[in-house]
């Protein structure tokens, strides 16, 4: 079968029987790849990094995840603050999903520049749109189950999109649900298929290295390997120049994971699911962005095509016509780089579809339509019009003879990573904006920076305003006594403490349920037995949790920060409240029914802190920031130790590297 | 290898030296770091914060007579708590301990002979014993039976004939008041 000798023979006892080891030298080590290829053939490998990590991941969040409605959201919190690195799992995975995106769209992309879905790279490229479709798909059920209010109702809207079919619409959204909403059914099984889906991938993963193994991998240059001279085996040369991208890469994707975890996620999403009350502005996560504003873009009913359908229509096929574009384009030669005017069309596209994004992101008014029916025009444009044109109308440049010949670098890489960045963080930031801008204390919370850690005197303090004051009438139930060892509580403080509330016990042995004091282990007792009581005792509004409140408001520190401090006695000329309402500069809509509570010496700090009004305010945010953080001390302290560990490594592959090619440059 | 590069070709041995040294110092590094990123996976499988925190149960023994025995869940296991008749205590201190497959003499396995604390799963392969209703076989020395695979433990909870390699084990506890036990 194959000329593999070793002189293990072990390894040729198996070799016999099963070809693995020839299989190896054959697709790992010997496969012959262009010597000329630019870092942004590193992306691939990249993503299949990227998926093994998120498929580990997943699976250890799967066992302690519950997929029913009245857990789901309280499971994924006990996994942020109970589960060992139960925060690190998560924060892993959860940015891994936009890193996944973010990887696969430069993948992309770059096949996109260089032409690599061209013959005969055709199936390579069909199997790579399968693999990314399946990853919507993943990325869309996974946003789902944390069950927050992002979850319920990005759930709600995308299964709406079937009910733009004709006739079968209702049929396929109500299969989709299982019921007549989103509701536990669809929990459920969004769970399984989310577990299912990835393995998908991965099997289209192994597909697709198999094409690009029979075809060779496209090259910047565009033209064929020609014979020996223009090829290097694969080990050591690609697998060490893999490595150190993805050495690069960890410290991307670990800078967020333990510095910004939240970045990519919407702070709506740590508000439980609530079906009764949609959130203001809900969008879809951001890589699905730029569809999102091709389905908004359709606002005129045609005959037999409503406006609803078009959009819809409009975003599958914005996908599918990938499919169709190694015949759209209609030029032979590959690489932009001897395409003039294919390389200018390149750029609109990339930018055009950054507009979408950020269009995608905003609300849809004002301009922004305009400009995103313009664009979604464009996008179809550039496939139907522009490629097919620009292969009859352009003159290529010469092509070289070989890739040996001409020493290539790649270009336009810094102005295109700070282009795809300004996108990101557009969308990103899409839905801040609004309401004045929020005050910050004099000096910057002790939590905040690279090497930011709580204030254990602060947390103390604002535990004080906390329990004196707040917890009258807002509750923290994702929060247990115990937890206040963290904050510098001694295990008979925390006792004392929990024993000043009671919390049902079990039925005695006549049935009957008394009342016991509560534990270290009992959650924080709510103030009110249930959210209709807290709901009558203070004027028909409820007062919100606090547990994850500075996670739930976008800049949710300087949010709560400002509006502690941010009421007037008297509603300003032109801005009538209600009765019974407070005016607050910072409340969206600024009548808000929390009274002014905050207040020069509401209370008397037993550290001996002059208790001014802003003192309080930074003292309560901070033990609010700690009560949805708690991971946050932790988190900081192994990001560094990380980061400096990954430098070490990253310099060491780098110097390897170095060494392996210095005959090759 | 660096020496034989040394004698046979002395130009290339500071690159192939250094290109060794890259290669077992890279690897070494990447093998660590991996090794370490497994362990928050393997110890995100360890009980949470919130299990370990409900170890103690409470349980009121005021109410429990001679001869009755009571089973209280602790850490989500059956802990059997027994209020030993006289002649119970008696035949369990007088066991021979020659002939106990753990020797284990009663009085260090109680902190009142009356009071008899066990956790209830069979030493052999986690079966719940009987022997704690009236009507239940209690075995061949009036302790617990273990239907599963024919344990037979005695009124020490001690494990006296059948495959179970071990006594009963008694769970850490304290009596907090006359009436109350704390276990955990």
């Amino acid at each position: 079968m194959s000329d593999f000798k070793s002189n293990n023979k072990v390894v040729n006892w198996v070799e016999e029987r099963l070809p693995i080891f020839s299989m190896m030298q054959h697709s790992a080590i010997d496969y012959p790849t262009p010597r000329n290829l630019n870092y942004w053939w590193n992306f691939g490998s990249l993503a299949a990094v990227m998926l093994i990590i998120m498929i580990l991941t997943g699976l250890f969040l799967a066992m302690n995840y519950s997929s029913h409605t009245s857990l789901a959201f309280d499971s994924v919190e006990r996994i942020m603050r109970d589960v060992n690195y139960g925060w690190l799992l998560r924060y892993l995975h959860a940015n891994g999903a936009s890193m996944f995106f973010i990887l696969v769209y430069i993948h992309i992309f770059r096949g996109l520049y260089y032409g690599s879905y061209k013959s005969p790279r055709e199936i390579l490229w069909f199997v790579g749109i399968a693999i990314y479709l399946a990853m919507m798909a993943t990325g869309f059920l996974g946003y789902v189950l944390p069950w927050g209010q992002m979850s319920f109702w990005g759930a709600t809207v995308i299964t709406n999109l079937f009910s733009a079919f004709p006739v079968v619409g209702e049929f396929i959204v109500t299969l989709l649900w299982g019921g007549f909403s989103v509701d536990n059914p669809t929990l459920n099984r969004f769970f399984a298929l989310h577990f299912l889906v990835p393995f998908v991938i991965l099997g289209l993963v192994v597909v697709h290295v198999w094409a690009l193994h029979t075809v060779k991998s496209n090259n910047p240059l565009g033209i064929e390997m020609k014979g020996p001279q223009d090829s290097i085996p694969f080990h050591p040369f690609y697998t060490i120049k893999d490595l150190f991208g993805v050495a690069l890469f960890m410290m991307v994707y670990l800078a967020f994971v333990f510095w910004a975890p939240n970045f990519f996620g919407e702070p709506d999403n740590y508000i439980p699911a609530n079906p009764m009350v949609t959130p203001p502005h809900i969008v879809p996560e951001w890589y699905y962005l730029p569809f999102y504003a091709i389905l908004r873009a359709f606002t005129f009913d045609l005959p037999f095509l409503p406006a609803k359908l078009q959009g819809v229509l409009a975003m599958f096929s914005a996908i599918l016509i990938l499919f169709a574009l190694p015949w759209l384009d209609t030029s032979k030669v590959r690489s932009a780089k001897f395409r003039p005017l294919y390389r200018q069309f390149f750029w609109l596209f990339l930018v055009n579809a950054l507009v979408l994004g950020y269009v995608g992101g905003k609300p849809a008014e004002g301009i922004l339509v305009k400009i995103g029916q313009f664009c979604t025009a464009y996008y179809f444009a550039h496939f139907l019009i522009l490629l097919p044109l620009l292969g009859k109308i352009e003159k290529p440049k010469a092509l070289p003879a070989s890739i040996a010949s001409p020493v290539v670098k790649a270009a336009a890489l810094g102005v295109m990573i700070l282009v795809g960045l300004a996108g990101f963080s557009g969308s990103a930031s899409a839905n801040a904006g609004g309401g004045p801008e929020l005050k910050k204390p004099a000096t910057a919370f002790s939590w905040e920076g690279v090497f930011g850690h709580y204030d254990k005197a602060a947390l103390k303090r604002g535990w004080q305003v906390y329990h004196d004051v707040c917890s009258a009438c807002h509750s923290m139930r994702l929060v247990s006594y115990r937890n206040l060892a963290d904050i510098g509580f001694t295990a008979d403080e925390i006792k004392t403490i929990a024993a000043e509330k009671e919390v049902p016990a079990e039925p005695n042995d006549e049935g009957v349920v008394l009342n016991r004091p509560a534990r270290a282990s009992d959650r924080f007792v709510s103030p009110f037995p249930n959210e209709k009581a807290a709901q009558a005792a203070n004027g028909g509004a409820l007062p919100p949790d606090l547990s994850l409140m500075n996670k739930a408001r976008v800049s949710g520190p300087y949010y709560v920060y400002s509006l502690m401090l941010g009421y007037e006695d008297a509603a300003p000329e032109g801005h009538p409240i209600p009765e019974g309402k407070f005016f607050n500069h910072y409340f969206p809509g600024n009548a808000i029914s929390m009274p002014q509570v905050v207040n020069d010496d509401i209370v008397s700090y037993t550290d001996g802190t002059k208790a001014t009004k802003e003192q309080i305010a930074s003292d309560i945010v901070t033990f609010l920031n700690w009560a949805a953080e708690p991971e946050l001390d932790a988190r900081k302290g192994m990001g560094v130790k990380v980061m400096v560990f990954l430098a070490v490594l990253t310099a060491l592959l780098f110097a390897l590297k170095r060494q392996i090619w210095k005959d090759i440059h | 290898m660096a020496d034989q590069a040394h004698n046979a070709q002395p130009s290339s041995v500071d690159g192939q030296t250094r290109r060794d040294f890259l290669l077992y110092a890279t690897s070494t590094v990447g093998a660590v770091g991996t090794g370490l990123a497994l362990w928050p996976f393997v110890q995100s499988m360890n009980p949470a914060a919130d299990t370990l925190a409900l170890s103690t149960t409470d349980v009121d023994i005021s109410a429990i007579k001679p001869g009755q025995s009571v089973t209280v869940v602790w850490r989500g296991k059956p802990v059997f708590v027994r209020h030993r008749l006289p002649e119970e205590i008696t035949a369990a201190e007088q066991a021979v301990m020659a002939d106990l497959r753990e020797a284990q003499k009663d009085s260090d396995r109680v902190k009142k002979p009356e009071w008899l604390i066990l956790v209830g799963v069979c030493t052999h392969l986690g079966c719940v014993p009987l022997g704690q209703k009236p009507a239940d076989p209690r075995g061949d020395f009036g302790g617990w039976f273990c239907p599963c695979h024919g344990s037979h433990y005695d009124t020490s909870g001690r494990i006296r004939k059948g495959p179970a390699p071990a006594n009963l084990p008694v769970p850490p506890y304290q009596f907090t008041s006359d009436t109350t036990v704390r276990i955990g």
